[in-house]
């Protein structure tokens, strides 16, 4: 059974205790957005240091695969430049398979090299409704980062 | 057991061994309807009401006959019976046929927190564009309605009262004859959204006492595309067209147009031919099997599922927790476990169930949950359904660590 594969424990530990929880107080990039099919939500609140980001705050609610997202993209972007966020929203895009997406450059032999724990959603592509699960948050970060 | 029929073998989809909990969203359809529309396509088809020939006579004669036979389904009379693309296209021709006609500035339209979006946004929609106000009625903490609010909010400024037949998301039934009476006192049209109400339970409009009902073929066994809209004759006659176009009409000139005699006014364009004759066919099925069966069957599985859920640790019941007026859907949650993730770990073990708002927001609001697993039951379903369902909700606990 596959569910094991999709359900890794990584995924339910950022689904049960999720990273950079809350709102920022003057937030310099903000966005949120929703699935109006299943209605999960998320809310990011940006601020941005030497050009780097140094806070990020995540809230929502929804399924795990889509709070486990938000969370673990929380903790791989804090201190990157707006570049390094590009690179990897389109490596993890690739990963997800979705338009734009470049090679994730995930290597089996050496697990979380690449993406880290995000590396963990892999199984999602095997349940193609859940992949926009997954998305959500990588989605809202663009929009938090065009506002 | 209840001695009810196992008809599994007229399902061509359950040879897949899917347990089919989805009923309430769209059933599945058996070989006899799939064949009565097969032979009718090649046998019989052509357009209705138009041509001098042969064929569109037969087509004509079996639309008709369609027509008829939701009629004597119904306890109706032939020309109450308006076929539309389904109960959200009956739902807004009588909010914008009738609403727009006959609501002013002041008036009321009393509906309930439990409405499909189906029954709720047209009604929105029309409050906006007559300066009508729109109110709700509660329910109560086990998901009725609360009949004593509904008084309350009852009175002569209340021109429509439009509540579902049976709530589609926690299966409770309303009793709309107690209803229709009392809104009937004070002066207001009933509109039943009977969408989960007609597949399920014997209805007689008469009996039912309503004015307006809006239901959906393809939750009854028969295909997409069609649905019904019932009026009472004198209702019907207050309506106007929602549609213009072809097939509705009595005369046209450049600049105006005289209606056809009802139910054909209501049918504006080239209506759902083959789908007719799919929906007598599934309406044929239905009463071979008898509606008192299928809801004693709903029931049956109703009352096992309740009792096996319960006790699976982190279930929640939302809705009724007896069978008493209530049909065949029950929607649940688990404790720490979103309902998306319940069906896909269910989905996992063959079990179809719908995962979401079930198009009802503001009931989802007042359960206080985002989105609920709801099963929902036919004359397919078996207790080996529900014992799938349990067995995935088991593993799904032990998944996400509950209990």
């Amino acid at each position: 059974m596959a569910l094991e594969e999709l359900y890794r424990e990584v995924i339910l530990d950022h689904y049960r205790n999720p990273r950079n929880r809350g709102r920022l107080d003057e937030p310099e990039a903000t966005a949120e957005g929703m699935n109006p099919l299943c209605g999960d939500e998320i809310h990011i609140d940006l601020r941005f240091e030497d050009g780097k980001v140094s806070a990020i705050a995540v809230e929502g609610q929804g399924c795990s695969i889509s709070q486990a997202s938000a969370s673990m993209m929380s903790e791989a972007i804090k201190g990157k430049t707006r570049e390094e966020i590009s690179d990897l929203i389109a490596r993890f895009r690739g990963m997800m398979s979705l338009e734009g997406g470049t090679d994730p450059g995930i290597d089996p032999d050496r697990p979380g090299a690449s993406l880290g724990d995000m590396e963990a959603l892999q199984g999602v592509r095997q349940y193609p409704v859940r992949i926009k699960c997954a998305a959500l948050g990588w989605t809202v970060l663009q929009d938090a980062l065009q506002s | 057991m209840t001695g009810f029929p196992d008809l599994r073998a007229d399902f061509p989809i359950l040879e897949t061994g899917v347990h089919f909990l989805d009923s309430g969203a769209s059933s599945q359809k058996p070989i006899q309807v799939l064949e009565a529309m097969d032979r009718f396509a090649r046998t019989s088809y052509a357009n209705v009401h138009r041509g001098a020939y042969k064929l569109s006579v037969a087509a004509t004669d079996a639309y008709e006959a369609a027509r008829q036979r939701v009629a004597d389904f119904l306890g109706a009379d032939h020309d109450e019976v308006v076929f539309t693309r389904g109960a959200t296209t009956s739902l807004n021709s009588i909010a914008f046929g009738w609403g727009l006609e006959h609501l002013r500035p002041g008036d009321r339209i009393l509906t309930t927190v439990m409405e499909h979006h189906a029954n709720l946004v047209p009604w929105q929609m029309v409050a906006k564009r007559t300066g009508a106000t729109l109110d709700h009625i509660p329910i109560t903490e086990d998901g009725r309605l609360d009949l004593d609010a509904f008084l309350e909010k009852l009175d002569e400024r209340v021109r429509v009262v439009a509540v579902t037949g049976m709530s589609n998301a926690l299966g409770t039934i309303p009793d709309v004859p107690w209803i229709a009476g009392r809104a009937h006192e004070a002066g207001a049209r009933v509109v039943v959204d009977a969408a989960q109400l007609v597949p399920h339970r014997e209805v007689d409009v008469r009996e039912l006492g309503a004015d307006f009902l809006a239901f959906s073929s393809h939750k009854m066994l028969g295909p997409t595309g069609i649905g019904v809209l019932w009026g009472r004759m004198d209702a019907l006659e207050e309506m106007e067209p929602f549609e213009g176009g072809g097939e509705m009409i009595a005369d046209v000139t450049l600049h105006n147009a005289t209606w056809a005699p009802i139910p054909h006014r209501f049918e504006a364009g080239t209506p759902p031919i083959i789908e007719a004759v799919g929906l007598h066919a599934a309406i044929d099925y239905l009463d071979s099997i008898g509606m008192d069966q299928i809801f004693a069957h709903d029931q049956h599985l109703t009352a096992v599922a309740l009792e096996r859920l319960s006790d699976v640790p982190g279930v929640q019941i939302h809705g009724p927790r007896d069978t008493e007026n209530r049909g065949g859907v029950i929607s649940i949650t688990m404790d720490g476990t979103h309902a998306h993730d319940l069906a896909t770990i269910l989905d996992e073990h063959g079990v179809a169930v719908r995962a979401g708002h079930h198009c009802a927001k503001p009931l989802m609001r007042e359960l206080g949950v985002a989105a609920t697993a709801r099963l929902s039951f036919y004359v397919y379903n078996t207790e080996e359904d529900i014992d799938a369902t349990v067995t995935g909700l088991r593993k799904a606990g032990e998944l996400f660590g509950v209990g």
